[in-house]
């Protein structure tokens, strides 16, 4: 451990190198945690099936590339495909456990979670699959430094997306429908609003988003039909740590996630990189317990 | 209403019991709990085939003569949803509810180790051809036998390989990134033992998580100390990662060596990106073996080919090997009761298409070297060891910048 | 329908229980992972079910159970027994002493948030585990052989979960009868108004857990010698199976009753033998069916099915 740590002193443009490509990983799971706060916010349902969604994503996009067609028309492609499914999968199942226990829907969603992995598996076989953008990689300071181009595009369409999604949420007229049943789903529906609607065209966003996300990652890193846990546990804490409300803190919590993440597997050694951030997440959910607490104190 | 209840658990019970074991004459059961789902299921849909390929083949040609009656082979398969847990409990109801009496390996050494102490306590012969931590070989097992070459051997080339190019290997530094799994370990300490022979230093020695989706930490690592030498061992998953990383972050290291680089098919899904990686392989389709069933290793490929419609993996080949090795045992043992077979099995030397194949004591197959691939334009082709090589090692890699 | 005392079907289960090893011990190993899987479900429903805490993270007990029998066997140097023997008492400690520590800090807090926090204490235990060169790391530990004849070792761990099952639901019975049974459920329905009239909650949750933690941990110690081999995340920790099934069983059999959580085990037990015996490679989808139907459409469980219909045909005839 301290031999790693030494190693950012002797190469200080590693420290650089480790950061920035915890922060390109943080990208990918911020566009996957918008959708979950958004989902989380609005239906109150923790959607374990995200990961899947992301991978779906992904096969999407694989598939366009294996028709001849250009990687980067697949994120447009696999946002509106995966629209789609989100859209169904709503309508089919989803739908039943709005009104319910979040509990009951960490469940069903992990039902569904099972069920999208094994059709996954039987119909674009067990094989790990990955495509080429084609579009190489920056170096920065003497080579130490590289970030792949497609990690970058994934960056800035996460912003991009975060930004948009927050002028949607704020100005478009289904964004403050959406606002609207969040806040008061009955009061929603007395001002004419069809929260069914709402609640469908939410999750199909969430979806959407997944898409992208997936499509970047089987552009910068690989894909396989089990592969889609590690997306779920990182947008559920960045959720968790962020709160349902605020894009802006989802995104940074998403990078600060990806940053710390990799920072933590460099000097801990990998093998430990999960167990710190899981037990970061208890640590800050036990923290805020006792701080809150300690204002209930205050207040008596 | 309650008694309906228990009728329906009742009727469960007997279903449970199952699909019974109508013993059909001239037919031996073999069974096997294979990878179809979860993090092997690539690798288990491999074993699987291989396993139904010599089956198929062997049937074809007549069956397998025991004391002059003849046999068909069959298989009876569940699926181990790659968790250790359910593979002994799979095996367990193998050998007690299908009476199966003899048992063909799982995918991995991890689902291996799991089962080897069930078939060990029935006394049930397994003749597997994908567990091959050497660690399941220090346990005595008398009725595990393993087709394939042990962990130990599996990047032993590319260390060889090393040494012998450079003017003194006691100065090479090696980084090493291996899954947190049962093989990978394995192959580690036996990397670990070859570096002290050696006295090279290791300057990286990562465990890979199994949920692995992102390298870059350990790559960084790597790339900031120039090792001479990088070896990474994860299944197909760490394979294709590492591939795919190393070019996103451009890598530079003089030798590159990894297990499981054929099953990923790095070649044919990275092109140029894997260019110059040496790659662990129980077997390849170019080596000069026979035998009479399936021909030489290229018709075995061949043959593969043609009927699944992807190229032949190891894991595939080695799969085949172990069936028929079992028809070998049965044929010499004259009788199908476990313990004869056992002592028949003990007893193996047989040539296939794979390799040769011969026990020691402790069930492994001493036989057959591994080879070293090389990914040379576009190809896999054999560089190690040298009786069987097929051209030159390419090395160093150049870097990045001059690719 | 003539009525049915608990003595009744209790007396049913257990001669099942002791004859059917006898009967079919072809189905031996599956009836013990039965036992285990009462075990999970009682457990898990006492928090879950009672207290209206629900957990993901009970399979933190198991694994202690499992590590702490197969270090104690690996390095104690005793016979098999007395090591066993040693190595449940251990795991009963380490993981009691566990619920203490964790129940402190995380059953204060409310709502989903407590069933997050559990969440990442399981796969938090799993990936330590993993990491830990001393339990094997991610290699896992293989058990020593049962010394015993052939065959002896599936009755002696049949009949050991058994035991721990029937001792765990006695135990259980007889306390949700007494005033902590009340608390608990004091607790679920308004923690708030628990507190207000002098119930302290906090130690009543943290005791609770700790009751969970120790028969949990006493049945993984037994679970991982009659499996014969540990692995951090699909044995030991199996947060994504065993973890997740006790939370299903206890709500397929009904939430918070008596019999529910046995029900739904058996259930649930026969029903994933039966995919994986008949739908080879679909089994899974099967599963993920199971799961959402069972969760979507039958959350009331089969005890308050049984009881909505009871009521329905009483209301009816009266």
């Amino acid at each position: 451990m301290l031999d790693n740590l030494l190693l950012f002193v002797q190469f200080p443009p590693l420290a650089v190198d480790v950061v920035v490509n915890g922060l390109l990983i943080g990208a990918i799971f911020a566009l996957a945690a918008y959708g979950m706060a958004l989902v989380w916010g609005v239906l109150n349902i923790v959607n374990v099936v995200q990961g899947e969604l992301v991978v779906l994503g992904g096969y999407v996009t694989f598939l366009l590339v294996q028709w001849g067609m250009p990687p980067l028309i697949g994120v447009p492609v696999s946002a509106l495909v995966m629209f789609g499914v989100g859209w169904v999968l709503y309508r089919a199942i989803v739908f039943r456990v709005v009104d319910r226990d979040i509990f009951i829907s960490i469940l069903a969603t992990f039902g569904l979670a099972i069920l999208i992995q094994q059709l996954a598996n039987l119909s674009f076989g067990a094989d790990v699959r990955s495509v080429d953008a084609g579009l190489g990689p920056l170096h920065f300071l003497d080579g130490m430094v590289t970030v792949a181009w497609v990690k970058l595009i994934a960056f800035v369409l996460a912003l991009v997306a975060g930004a948009s999604l927050w002028f949607f949420l704020r100005h478009a007229r289904l964004g403050q429908a959406i606002r609207a049943t969040a806040q008061n789903p009955r009061a929603a529906r007395i001002l004419g609003i069809d929260t069914g609607r709402v609640y469908a065209a939410t999750y199909a966003l969430n979806a959407a988003l997944c898409g992208a996300a997936g499509s970047l990652a089987v552009m910068a890193w690989t894909i396989h039909p089990y592969m889609g846990l590690p997306y779920t546990v990182r947008s559920f804490m960045v959720v968790v740590v962020a709160g349902v409300g605020n894009v802006g803190a989802v995104v940074a919590a998403g990078l600060g996630l990806g940053a710390l993440e990799n920072v933590a597997g460099f000097v801990l050694g990998t093998e430990f990189q999960i167990a710190f951030v899981f037990a970061l997440m208890v640590t800050i959910l036990v923290w805020r317990h006792l701080r809150a607490a300690r204002r209930r104190e205050h207040l008596k | 209403m309650r008694k309906g209840l228990f009728s329906g658990i009742f009727l469960g019970l007997v279903l449970l019991a199952g699909p019974v074991a109508a013993d059909d004459p001239g037919v031996i059961r073999l069974g096997a709990a294979v990878s179809l789902t979860g993090k092997y299921s690539s690798n288990g849909a491999f074993t699987r085939k291989g396993y139904d390929l010599a089956v198929e083949k062997i049937n074809e040609a007549g069956g397998v003569t025991v004391a002059g009656k003849p046999y068909l082979l069959q298989i009876i398969y569940y699926d181990d949803e790659s968790t250790p847990a359910r593979g002994a409990q799979l095996v367990e109801r193998l050998i007690q509810q299908d009476k199966v009496q003899f048992v063909l390996g799982p995918y991995s050494s991890g689902l291996t180790e799991a089962i080897a102490p069930v078939t060990e306590k029935y006394g049930v012969p397994m003749v597997e051809a994908n567990g091959a931590a050497i660690s399941l070989f220090r346990k005595n097992y008398r009725y595990l036998f393993a087709v394939l070459s042990t962990t130990d051997e599996y990047l032993r080339g590319a260390i060889d390989i090393a040494a012998r190019l450079s003017a003194d290997p006691s100065k090479l530094r090696v980084a090493m990134a291996f899954e947190n799994d049962p093989f990978s370990q394995d192959v580690r300490e036996g990397v670990l033992a070859d570096m002290k022979r050696h006295g090279m230093k290791a300057v990286v020695d990562d465990k890979l998580p199994p949920e692995l989706n992102d390298m870059s930490a350990t790559l960084s690592k790597v790339k900031a100390l120039r090792p001479d030498l990088l070896l990474i061992s994860g299944h197909d998953k760490g394979a294709s990662l590492a591939i795919r990383q190393m070019a996103d972050q451009r890598v530079n290291v003089p030798m590159l060596a990894l297990t499981h680089c054929d099953s990923a098919r790095i070649a044919e899904n990275f092109g140029p990106a894997a260019e110059y990686a040496l790659c662990a392989a129980q077997w390849a389709s170019t080596l000069t073996y026979e035998d009479d069933l399936f021909g030489s290793a290229s018709d075995y490929a061949r043959l593969y080919e043609e009927t699944y419609g992807e190229v032949a993996p190891y894991q595939a080949a080695e799969s085949s090997a172990a069936v028929q090795v079992y028809a070998d045992a049965f044929a010499r043992a004259k009788s199908l009761d476990p313990e004869d077979v056992r002592q028949a099995l003990t007893e193996t030397a047989m040539m296939t298409f794979y390799g040769r194949i011969e026990f020691d004591e402790t069930g492994k197959n001493v036989a057959k070297p591994m080879v070293l691939f090389q990914v040379q334009d576009g190809n896999y082709v054999v560089v190690y060891p040298e009786a069987f090589a097929e051209a030159k090692i390419r090395w160093p890699t150049p870097p990045w910048g001059e690719r | 329908m003539t009525k049915l005392s608990d003595w009744h079907i209790m007396g049913v289960l257990a001669i099942a229980g002791l004859g059917l090893p006898f009967l079919a011990p072809g189905l031996i190993t599956q009836l013990s992972f039965l036992w285990l899987m009462v075990i999970f479900a009682l457990t898990w429903d006492m928090l879950g079910g009672r207290m209206g805490y629900n957990s993901f993270g009970n399979i933190l007990f198991f694994g202690i159970g499992c590590y702490a029998a197969a270090v104690v066997q690996r390095d104690a140097g005793l016979p098999y027994f007395e090591a066993l023997a040693l190595g449940l008492a251990l795991g009963a400690v380490l993981a009691v002493a566990a619920a203490l520590l964790f129940g402190a800090a995380l059953l204060g807090i409310r709502g989903h948030y407590f069933a997050i926090g559990t969440l990442g204490l399981g796969i938090t235990a799993a990936e330590v585990a993993a990491g830990w060169d001393y339990v094997g790391a991610g290699s896992g530990m293989a058990l020593p052989l049962f010394p015993g004849a052939l065959g002896q070792r599936e009755f002696f761990f049949c009949f050991s979960l058994f035991a721990v099952a029937i001792v765990c639901f006695l135990f259980l019975r007889w306390l949700y009868g007494t005033r902590f049974g009340l608390a608990l459920n004091a607790i679920r329905d308004d923690q708030d108004k628990a507190d207000a009239m002098g119930l302290r909650t906090t130690p009543i949750k943290v005791f609770a857990w700790c009751i969970a933690a120790f028969f949990l941990s006493i049945s993984g110690g037994l679970a991982a010698n009659m499996i014969g081999f540990i692995d951090p995340r699909d044995v030991a920790f199996a947060g994504a199976t065993f973890g997740v099934w006790m939370v299903l069983m206890a709500i397929l059999g009904g939430k918070g009753t008596l019999w529910g959580p046995v029900l739904g085990a058996v259930v649930f037990h026969i029903t994933q033998e039966l995919f994986w015996t008949y739908l080879l490679g679909w089994q899974r989808v099967a599963l993920g069916l199971l799961i959402v139907v069972i969760v979507v459409f039958f959350p009331q469980g089969i005890m308050g099915w049984i009881a909505e219909r009871r009521a329905a045909r009483e209301g009816a005839a009266s």
